[in-house]
C-alpha cells in the first residue's frame, strides 16, 4: 500500500520491449490491417480492437449514449438474450471486455485456441447484431445512473469533472462521457442504435493480436469478424481548445482530506519536443519516488501519500496534469510547494544527474511493459493509433537517449507555465484563497 | 477438453527440475539452512524478473494498542540502512530501470521489485540488507507518520464506503485482530513511535519468518546460489514467536448496524458471515465456499443476479465474495445495491429469500460445469502472468499453506460436488451468525 496506484503513466507512450516482441503487419484478404505477435507457447490469443472517436462521437443532446451502448454489448446478441448470451460466453471460457474512452471504444477479447471459432462467432454477433433489448437498456441505465450519483459525491470525481469543464467547456472533452443523470434518463433505444452506428466502422478501426494464431488464421478471422462493418461512422469532432488560466478553484465539500487536481496546456504526441517533455516530466512528477514533487511534498514534508504529474496528449487536446491529496489544514502548503517546484523547474530546469537517472529509468523500464499477451496487444493498437512505425520498438530507446540537457531545459522553459497552472481543490481547505 | 496443468516442483534442497516443457508452470521450492523458504517460478518469454520477500507478519500480529505498526514499518523500510541512504533502494531500482513497492495485509507484509533479469544479485543484496540493518531517526518517524495518516485520509476517511467497511469488520470480529483495520485506527497511528516500529521489526523480520519468491526469466540454480550468498548469511531468529492468535467465540446472535454519512449517494446492504479459511491439508470446505460464492454472486449468470436483477429488478447490483486465503477464520460476504425506489429493507428481504430459495433448490449442474470449465481455463490464462503465479505462492505460504496445498487446490475445486456446496451454504449462511450493515445517506445533513 505504499504508492497510491493512480499514477497515470499510461497515456501515451506505449513503450514496447526489446527483441522478444516481433510485430508483423498482416493485411487481411478484405484489406483490414492488423499487427500480430505470434507466440504459440500458451494456447490462447488476446485480440484488441479499437475504434477511434469514442464517447466524443455522442450526438448533441445524447451525452452518455455511446457509453451506455458500450455497456450493453454484453447484454445479448443475435438470438441470445442477456442471460443465455452470458452463459454461452462462460461455457467457452472466453472473455470480452468493453471500454469507452474519450478517444476510442475498445474491445479486448481473450479466447482459448480450442474454442477460437465459437468465440469469434459470438464476438461477431456482439459487434454486428447486439440486441439492445429494452429491458437490458433499462437495467444497465439504472447501473449507470447509480454510478453517476455516486460520482457526484466523490471528491476525486468532483475534482476531475470541475477541471474538465474549466479546461474544455462545451467540447465533448468538457463533460463526462458517461453523461448526466438527465441525459442518460432520456436516452431511447433509437439513440443506442444510432450510437452503435456512429462508433463501429472500418475507417477508424485498429487491430492487434498476440498469441497462438498464425498470420493466415488472423487474416481470415478479422475478415469474418470485421469485414462487413460499414465504411464510415460519425464524424470525429475538431480539436478542443484548452481554456485554462492560472489560479485556484475551490469546490466546497465536507470531507476531511482535500483532493486537488492541477493542470495547464500540454504538448502533442507528435511534437518534435515530445520526448524532451516526457523526460522532463519523469524528473518533475513522473510515477516514481524519485520525482521532485514526491521528494518535496511527501518525503521531506509528509504532506501527502501521493503526488504525481503526467502528460496527457489526447487526440483532440493536449494538457499537462497532476494530482495530490492532503488534509484540509495542509493542502494549502502542498499546493504552494507544487507551484514553487513548477516555477523552479521552468526557470532552472533539471540537472545532468537527474537527466541521466530519468533516461536510465525510462530505457530500462522499457521491457517491463510487455508482461502478457493482452498488454502487448493493447500497446500495439496504441502504437497504430499514434501513427508510430511498426519498428518503433527498436528505435524508441534511442529517441529517449538522444534528448540532451539543453533540449530538456529549453522545453522546461517553454512548456511549464507556472502562471497558467490551474488547481481545482475539492474539500474544506484552510487558508487557501480561491480566485 | 482442457489439459490440467502439471505444476512441477522439487521440494527438497538439491536439484531442480529438468522438465523443460516451457508451456508449463515451472515452480521450484527449497529452503535455506536458516529457514528461509524460497520459491522460483520460471517464465523465459521475456528478460524480466520479479523479486519478492514475504514476511509472515501482518496487522493481525501487531501488539494491542499499536494498530498500523506493520504497515508503518513497511513504509520505514524504504529509509536508511547501514549501507543505504534513505530512498536509495528505490532510487537504485529506478536507476536500473525497475519498479519497486510493498504492501501490507492482515497476515503478511511483502516487498518487491520488477527489473531486468540480470539484476537479481543487486536486488537480493539490498533486500537482504534491510531485513536486518535499518537505521531509523526520529525525523523519519515524524514525517512518515504524517504520510500514513494522509494515506488513511485518502483511503478511508474520505470514503463513506471505506468507513462503513471498517465498522462492519469491527462488529464481525469481537475477539480477533481481523476486526482492526490494516492501516490502523487513526488515534493509534498518531501515537506510533520508533520503539513500536523497531520492536515489530526485531521480532518478525528474520529469514525463518520469510518467503522469498522469484519469478520470471531465472534459473533455480542461480536463484539458489544468490539467495545463499545474500540471505544465507543472516541468522535465524531463535526467539521468533509462534503465531498464536485469539479465536472468535461462537456467534449466537445476529448483529446489525446502520452507518450514516452525508457523502453517501448510493445506499446499500452489506452482509457477512464468519467462514472457515483454507487450511493446510484440509481445503475442501474452503473450496466448496469458493464455488458457492461464484454460483451465488460471481457475475450476471449468478443466482442472486438472476433473482434480484433479472427476474425482479429490485437491485442494480449484487455480488458475493469469499477469499479463503487467511491464517484464521475469514468471512463470506455479500452486497446488494437496491434499484431506484427500493428500500434497503426490501432489498435485504429479497436477498434473504433468494438465499433460502437457493438452499432449497440446490445447485444448477450446468452452472457448476461452466464455472469449473472457467477455472480450468483460468489455469491456462494464468500462465500469461507469471507474477500472478508468484503472488499466489507468496500469499499462500504466508497464510499457513504449503506448496503442495497450492498445487492441490485446482483439483480440489474440480472435485467439489453440488451436495457439498449446499452443505457449505447451510453451515455458513445462518441467520444467527450473520452481520448486516446498512450504508445510508445522512438525511439530517444537507449536502
Amino acid at each position: 500500500m505504499r504508492i497510491f496506484i493512480a499514477i497515470f503513466t499510461a497515456l501515451v507512450l506505449a513503450l514496447p520491449v526489446a527483441a522478444e516482441v516481433k510485430i508483423r503487419e498482416v493485411v487481411s484478404p478484405a484489406g483490414i490491417t492488423a499487427w500480430l505477435v505470434e507466440d504459440h507457447s500458451i494456447p490462447f490469443t488476446a485480440l484488441e480492437l479499437r475504434f477511434r472517436g469514442g464517447t466524443s462521437l455522442d450526438a448533441p443532446g445524447k451525452r452518455g449514449a455511446i457509453h451506455l451502448m458500450t455497456g450493453l454489448l454484453e447484454e445479448g446478441a443475435g438470438d441470445l438474450e442477456a442471460r443465455p448470451y452470458a452463459r454461452a460466453l462462460e461455457a467457452l471460457a472466453a472473455s470480452f471486455g468493453y471500454d469507452s474512452g474519450s478517444d476510442s471504444v475498445a474491445i479486448s477479447a481473450r479466447f482459448l485456441s480450442e474454442n477460437r471459432d465459437k468465440a469469434l462467432a459470438l464476438l461477431r454477433d456482439t459487434i454486428h447484431n447486439p440486441r439492445f433489448d429494452q429491458k437490458a437498456i433499462d437495467r444497465v441505465r439504472g447501473q449507470v445512473i447509480s454510478s453517476l450519483k455516486s460520482d457526484a459525491k466523490d471528491p476525486d470525481e468532483i475534482a476531475q469533472a470541475t477541471f474538465r469543464r474549466m479546461a474544455f467547456g462545451d467540447h465533448p472533452y468538457g463533460s463526462d462521457g458517461a453523461g448526466t443523470v438527465d441525459s442518460v434518463t432520456s436516452l431511447t433505444r433509437d439513440d443506442i442504435v444510432a450510437a452503435h452506428g456512429a462508433v463501429f466502422a472500418r475507417d477508424r478501426l485498429y487491430v492487434g493480436a498476440v498469441g497462438d494464431i498464425t498470420a493466415e488464421e488472423l487474416g481470415a478471422l478479422i475478415d469474418a469478424l470485421l469485414g462487413d462493418l460499414p465504411e464510415t461512422g460519425a464524424p470525429i469532432p475538431g480539436p478542443a481548445g484548452v481554456a485554462l488560466t492560472g489560479g485556484v478553484t475551490v469546490v466546497e465539500f465536507d470531507t476531511p482530506q482535500s483532493v486537488a487536481v492541477f493542470g495547464q496546456r500540454g504538448i502533442e504526441r507528435d511534437h518534435p519536443d515530445f520526448f524532451a517533455a516526457y523526460v522532463l516530466n519523469q524528473v518533475l512528477g513522473g510515477g516514481s519516488f524519485e520525482s521532485r514533487l514526491m521528494e518535496e511534498v511527501r518525503e521531506k514534508r509528509g504532506l501527502t501519500y501521493g503526488v504525481y504529474s503526467y502528460l496527457s496528449p489526447r487526440d483532440l487536446a493536449a494538457t499537462y496534469r497532476g494530482g495530490v491529496s492532503s488534509a484540509n489544514d495542509r493542502i494549502a502548503e502542498a499546493i504552494q510547494v507544487i507551484g514553487d517546484e513548477w516555477a523552479k523547474m521552468a526557470e532552472t530546469g533539471v540537472t545532468q544527474k537527474e537527466l541521466d537517472a530519468a533516461k536510465t529509468y525510462l530505457t530500462g523500464a522499457y521491457p517491463l511493459r510487455f508482461d502478457g499477451n493482452a498488454r502487448i496487444a493493447s500497446i500495439m493498437v496504441g502504437m497504430q493509433m499514434q501513427d508510430l512505425p511498426i519498428d518503433y520498438i527498436a528505435t524508441r530507446n534511442a529517441k529517449v537517449e538522444a534528448v540532451t540537457l539543453a533540449d530538456v531545459n529549453r522545453v522546461a522553459g517553454q512548456l511549464l507555465d507556472p502562471q497558467g497552472l490551474r488547481f481545482v481543490v475539492v474539500g474544506k481547505p484552510e487558508g487557501l484563497p480561491a480566485d | 477438453m482442457i489439459r490440467t496443468l502439471a505444476i512441477l516442483v522439487a521440494i527438497l534442497a538439491n536439484t531442480l527440475p529438468a522438465f523443460a516443457q516451457d508451456n508449463k508452470e515451472l515452480v521450484t521450492s527449497f529452503k535455506l539452512d536458516n529457514g528461509l523458504q524460497v520459491i522460483v517460478v520460471e517464465d523465459h518469454r521475456a528478460p524480466v524478473l520479479q523479486h519478492m520477500i514475504w514476511y509472515r507478519a501482518g496487522s493481525a500480529d501487531e501488539p494491542r494498542g499499536a494498530s498500523g505498526v506493520a504497515h508503518f514499518l513497511e513504509h520505514l523500510l524504504f529509509k536508511a540502512t547501514d549501507t543505504l541512504e534513505a530512498g536509495e533502494l528505490s532510487a537504485t531500482v529506478a536507476a536500473n530501470g525497475g519498479r519497486d513497492n510493498a504492501f501490507t495485509s492482515y497476515d503478511f507484509t511483502a516487498y518487491f521489485q520488477r527489473v531486468a533479469a540480470d539484476r537479481l544479485d543487486l536486488m537480493m543484496q539490498m533486500e537482504s540488507d534491510r531485513m536486518v540493518n535499518i537505521r531509523l531517526t526520529d525525523a523519519n518517524i515524524k514525517t512518515e507518520r504524517d504520510v500514513i495518516l494522509e494515506e488513511r485520509n485518502q483511503r478511508v476517511e474520505n470514503s463513506a464506503r471505506a468507513l462503513f467497511g471498517e465498522q462492519m469488520n469491527a462488529i464481525q470480529y469481537y475477539n480477533h485482530r481481523y476486526g482492526v483495520p490494516v492501516i490502523g485506527w487513526k488515534h493509534e497511528m498518531a501515537a506510533l513511535d520508533l520503539e513500536d516500529a523497531l520492536s515489530f521489526y526485531r521480532t518478525y523480520y528474520a529469514p525463518n519468518n520469510a518467503v522469498l519468491v522469484v519469478s520470471g526469466d531465472v534459473e533455480p540454480a542461480e536463484v539458489r546460489a544468490l539467495a545463499q550468498k545474500h540471505y544465507g548469511a543472516i541468522p535465524a531468529n531463535p526467539d521468533l514467536p509462534e503465531r498464536m492468535r485469539t479465536h472468535e467465540p461462537p456467534q449466537t446472535a445476529a448483529r446489525r448496524m446502520i452507518f450514516r454519512d452525508a457523502r453517501v449517494a448510493q445506499p446499500y446492504v452489506s452482509r457477512s458471515y464468519l467462514a472457515p479459511e483454507r487450511n493446510s491439508g484440509a481445503q475442501e470446505q474452503a473450496a466448496a465456499l469458493y464455488l458457492l460464492a461464484e454460483i451465488l454472486g460471481g457475475g450476471t449468470t449468478s443466482f442472486l443476479a438472476e433473482k434480484l436483477q433479472f427476474e425482479n429488478q429490485i437491485a442494480v447490483y449484487s455480488g458475493v465474495f469469499y477469499s479463503g486465503q487467511a491464517l484464521d477464520q475469514t468471512t463470506f460476504d455479500m452486497i446488494v445495491v437496491p434499484a431506484e425506489g427500493v428500500s434497503l429493507d426490501e432489498v435485504e428481504a429479497a436477498m434473504d429469500a433468494a438465499l433460502t430459495d437457493f438452499i432449497d433448490k440446490g445447485v444448477d449442474p450446468e452452472q457448476l460445469d461452466r464455472i469449473k470449465m472457467q477455472l480450468r481455463a483460468a489455469q491456462i490464462y494464468a500462465r500469461d502472468n507469471v507474477d500472478g503465479i508468484a503472488n499466489r505462492y507468496g500469499r499462500a505460504l504466508s497464510t499457513g499453506l504449503t506448496v503442495e496445498d497450492v498445487q492441490a487446490w485446482p483439483d480440489i475445486l474440480q472435485a467439489v460436488t453440488a451436495q457439498q456446496i449446499i452443505a457449505a451454504a447451510r453451515d455458513v449462511l445462518r441467520e444467527e451468525t450473520s452481520v448486516t450493515g446498512w450504508l445510508m445517506r445522512d438525511e439530517g445533513v444537507s449536502q
